[in-house]
């Protein structure tokens, strides 16, 4: 029998990573707790590791290896240098805050890891299965990570809702892939792409199996009607894990999309750009207008993220090559500014006070001006005013989708996009305009954090004056 | 040499680097905050002179053009240049932030670094608008100035600000974003983001239709016209005094250069068939706000509603040409008509600036603005009530004064296009006189009202400067217009040649 190895090159980060988050769970087995940080700074020296391996190897042309299964390309790896990013970002933001709440354990950074390692998957992944693989890696590292404070009640409860209603959505997806592999016999999302250009949309097993991947996708992905465990989970999650659901994954959600709506069912684009409207208006109109109610900010900060992957799909439905590159420049954006606000939360908690409120932001321009400025920078971007970098996120994804015709829908974008607004400027408001209580502590934060997460607004603020260079990148790592 | 310069990116970028460095400076040092704000200010002022020192008036064409691609992949460019609308409005921002800063000086004590740095940013911004010729170059500065409007409202203002703070963000950003889809079907349709590209750019009138009344709705709540201006009258009385002056000067102004550079231009065809509507709208705001402002008890609310009936001059003076030129084929008689518009924009925001200041300089000692705390301020502040009545007299439109020149040139016009416009937009030289004088009346003759007033100090150098720069200004444009007609000529002409050709397919 002839067994032929794979070319391992265009997976070396994926080994990276996948061997030091063993490794790092060995060494962490034999570390006293005052040592923890050895295993904090082995988890950032992987994801470093990563960065650069992902930067050496970049793929200037796609190849793919494990027999088809898995491919590597410019988009993929422009993604996973974000995922990269923002999860190290939120390792390092919420270093100090795991610390005061005895949760500064080895099992939060290999989950992490692990996870990281799923997401790259999702992003690479060129077969149904490979899909669901990463996808399940992922999803069961953050089921755990949700909840590592074990005793508390609301991490527990989020963690079981999740666990349940992400399995269901697990289900669906599987369902509509086996669904496709019965029309089209094959798992290759080119082989797949091959022959639904040969059958058409004829084929009504297609066609369920494609709202099955629907319903499986806008679950993982947090879209409205499928949205209701993300302010939950959110809301329980202790604030490091939201930071880590609410950055990162979305990126690899996003990838995911396109390897399978785009690259694997192109050819159905008519039958799922019609859903994806759906999803979208529902998504704006739902997460804008619930979240104005809120006043947990993390829970404000769920249904904005619901109401941003609505502009999202946006680019995505508009099916052209500069929709799915304004949709990669939304989900790039967003996620820096969802690393700068949950890690701005995170900032504000100190030990035996969790920032929970948006109450709790009162007078920040008072207790540390620079600071103040930020999170009004991150509010601002994420409200979509301009110059920053929010806006030509939104502006793209509008552009992508009068580019088609649907003016219509770019009005319902707009408009919930001002009744959101509303929202972002009342943070602002109780961050400047609110006097903060008598005897508020100074806030603390080592220098590492604070360089930062002032990197993190102003990069915010640099893409808003140059936005060129992401676009750019954006734009060639779809055609390519 | 000079004109080696990019003088616009200098004004624009000055302040607003200027404000940067005055906010590393800090409110711990609040004395040299200060004086950096005012070198700020000055300097970003005299930059600006030579824009109107070396500006050609014989050409309609922009001058002092920078050009750098900025984002390629939509062909975006950072594209400023000034004609003879915006040039004017560029320097009467300048100068406004100028006394702004002067105003707020020993006024403001909370985080004062942090006040003058909003303002300074807040020129750079304004002049932004003013000097884009790019239309998502335009859009950026339009709308990155609601942030530091935004806080200026809500951290130095009264005790409604945050209210009036959030409803006029929420107002103005909701009028723009339609304009923002505009642009952006506008590009669609030219493959380019110039604002003169697509003032040649041919539309149906249906296109034409929807895109005016997405410029409508985002310039008539910044102008702000009957029915969307209910944001200006709580945004004025809850804002610090500077907040109002740059709010009544500059800001309002933007909304009216507005319909100079973009609704006129790209849709003239629309502008024509719905010229009634704008015509409509601005005399309900002349005749209907008028009387409003005249029940006002509260200064500032009274001065932001003639603010209002001010501005509807304006958009009179800018839609009455489509009637004259029907009726009479004349362009010149048109001309009068956008030119009063334009000179009744710089004059009011010489006259609202200074009225807002006097009610500041009030403020400061009585803290209210009540008209019934008032009462015979002439015998305790001789010098003050001297510029309050020559102030008040020039918002009544006395001739003379630089009220008169616009308010005279759009009713001249309107007799043109319309005897019962006209008559309706006279009605301005009673409701206006009335309730200004009114206003004078009760503030400052009469007995001393209580008092408060009787202890009042009367004003010092540094509000003597402030309030006799504009006196000057007021009184320089009422009886020698010319300087600022001159540089207008050409662009007015321009435009209307423009927007009497249709652009229909």
């Amino acid at each position: 029998m002839n067994f032929v190895a794979p070319d391992f090159m265009p997976v070396l980060p994926e080994l990276f990573v996948l061997t030091l988050a063993c490794l790092i769970l060995v060494i962490d087995a034999f570390l006293e707790q005052r040592q923890r940080h050895i295993t904090y700074g082995l988890a950032q020296l992987t994801l470093l590791g990563a960065v650069l391996l992902t930067l050496v190897t970049y793929a200037h042309a796609p190849v793919t290896t494990m027999f088809g299964h898995y491919i590597k390309d410019a988009m993929g790896d422009l993604l996973k240098l974000f995922i990269y990013l923002a999860t190290a970002a939120g390792f390092l933001y919420s270093r100090d805050y795991l610390r005061q709440r005895d949760l500064f354990k080895g099992e939060y950074y290999v989950l992490g890891l692990f996870g990281v390692l799923g997401m790259m998957i999702m992003v690479s992944a060129h077969s149904l299965l490979t899909v669901y693989l990463g996808l399940e890696l992922l999803s069961l590292s953050l089921y755990a990570l949700v909840v590592t404070d074990r005793d508390s009640p609301v991490a527990s409860e989020a963690a079981m809702k999740y666990f349940v209603l992400g399995s269901l959505a697990s289900g669906m997806l599987l369902y509509g892939i086996s669904m496709i592999y019965g029309a089209t016999g094959s798992i290759d999302l080119q082989v797949v792409a091959d022959v639904v250009a040969g059958q058409g949309m004829e084929n009504l097993v297609l066609v369920f199996g494609l709202v099955f991947l629907v319903v499986g996708l806008a679950f993982k992905l947090g879209a409205v009607p499928f949205h209701m465990w993300v302010p939950d989970v959110y809301q329980g999650a202790p604030t490091s894990v939201t930071l880590y659901i609410g950055s990162a994954p979305k990126l690899a959600a996003f990838a995911l999309i396109m390897r399978v709506l785009v690259d694997g069912l192109g050819t159905l684009q008519g039958d799922w750009q019609e859903m994806l409207i759906i999803l979208a208006v529902l998504s704006m109109a739902v997460g804008n207008l619930v979240a104005i109610v809120q006043s947990n900010i993390k829970r404000m900060l769920a249904y904005s993220t619901i109401s941003h992957v609505g502009f999202l799909l946006l680019g995505i439905l508009a099916g052209t090559a500069e929709g799915y590159a304004a949709s990669m420049f939304y989900a790039i954006v967003y996620v820096l500014m969802a690393v700068g606000a949950f890690g701005m939360v995170i900032l504000l908690s100190r030990t035996g006070f969790e920032a929970e409120n948006i109450d709790d932001f009162k007078g920040l321009n008072d207790r540390n001006p620079w600071l103040a400025f930020l999170m009004m920078m991150i509010m601002m971007s994420m409200a979509g005013v301009p110059f920053l970098a929010g806006f030509y996120a939104k502006w793209v994804v509008l552009q992508a989708v009068v580019d088609i015709g649907l003016v219509w829908l770019a009005l319902v974008g707009v408009v919930f996009s001002v009744i959101g607004a509303f929202y972002y400027l009342r943070v602002v408001k109780c961050i400047y305009f609110d006097k903060s209580e008598a005897g508020e502590p100074e806030i603390e934060m080592s220098r590492d954090t604070e360089i930062v997460i002032s990197a993190n607004g102003l990069l915010l603020v640099l893409l808003g004056l140059y936005p060129t260079a992401l676009m750019t990148w954006c734009a060639a790592a779809v055609l390519n | 040499m000079l004109s080696e310069l990019p003088l616009l990116s200098l004004v624009i970028w000055f302040p607003i680097l200027g404000g940067i460095a005055v906010l590393f400076v800090g409110d711990e040092n609040p004395a040299r905050a200060k004086a950096l704000a005012l070198t700020v200010a000055i300097l970003s002022f005299l930059i600006g002179i030579p824009l109107f020192s070396s500006f050609d008036a014989t050409t309609a064409s922009m001058q002092f053009q920078e050009f750098v691609p900025w984002i390629p992949m939509f062909s975006v460019n950072y594209h400023l240049g000034v004609d003879g609308f915006s040039m004017p409005l560029i320097l009467l921002t300048a100068f406004m932030t100028v006394l702004v800063v002067i105003a707020g000086w020993e006024v403001v004590q909370y985080r004062i670094a942090q006040y003058m740095a909003a303002f300074l940013i807040m020129e750079g911004l304004m002049i932004g608008v003013f000097a884009a010729l790019d239309a998502i170059l335009f859009y950026v500065f339009f709308e990155a100035m609601l942030i530091p409007m935004f806080l200026i409202i809500g951290i130095w203002g009264g005790p409604r600000r945050v209210y009036a703070t959030i409803k006029f963000f929420l107002y103005t950003f909701l009028g723009s974003v339609f304009m923002l889809i505009a642009l952006i079907y506008l590009y669609n349709q030219s493959s380019s983001f110039e604002i003169l590209d697509f003032h040649k750019l041919p539309l149906s009138l249906t296109e034409q239709v929807l895109i005016f009344f997405a410029f409508l709705l985002g310039f008539s709540v910044k102008v702000p016209m009957w029915p969307v201006h209910t944001w200006l009258p709580d945004a004025h009385v809850e804002a610090p005094t500077g907040g109002s002056v740059i709010l009544a000067a500059i800001t309002l102004k933007i909304g009216g250069y507005g319909f100079l550079r973009f609704a006129l231009p790209i849709t003239p065809d629309a502008a024509g068939t719905l010229d009634w509507l704008v015509i409509t709208l601005s005399l309900i705001a002349v005749v209907y706000i008028g009387l409003v402002a005249l029940i006002q008890q509260d200064m500032k609310k009274l001065i932001a509603y003639s603010s209002i009936a001010h501005m509807g001059f304006v958009t009179l003076g800018f839609f009455i040409v489509f009637s004259i030129y029907r009726d009479t084929g004349s362009l010149s008689g048109a001309a009068m008509g956008v030119e009063g518009g334009m000179v009744q924009m710089v004059s009011h925001g010489f006259i609202s600036g200074a009225l807002f200041l006097c009610v500041g300089v009030l403020y400061d000692r009585v803290h209210s603005r009540q008209i019934r705390d008032y009462g015979g301020v002439v015998n305790t502040m001789p010098i003050f009530a001297a510029f309050m009545v020559l102030f008040g007299m020039a918002n009544a439109g006395l001739p003379g004064t630089s009220g008169f020149v616009g308010e005279f040139m759009v009713i001249l016009s309107s007799f043109k296009a319309s005897f019962w416009i006209a008559f309706l937009a006279c009605t301005t030289l009673i409701l206006g006189a009335a309730y200004t004088l009114w206003l004078v009346k009760r503030v400052i003759f009469g007995e001393i009202g209580n008092s408060h007033v009787a202890e009042l100090q009367d004003i010092n150098t540094r509000e003597i400067i402030m309030l006799s720069l504009l006196a000057a200004a007021v009184l320089l444009l009422g009886v020698w217009p010319d300087p600022l007609t001159s540089v207008m000529h050409t662009s007015v002409d321009n435009l209307l040649q423009h927007v009497t050709v249709s652009k229909l397919l």
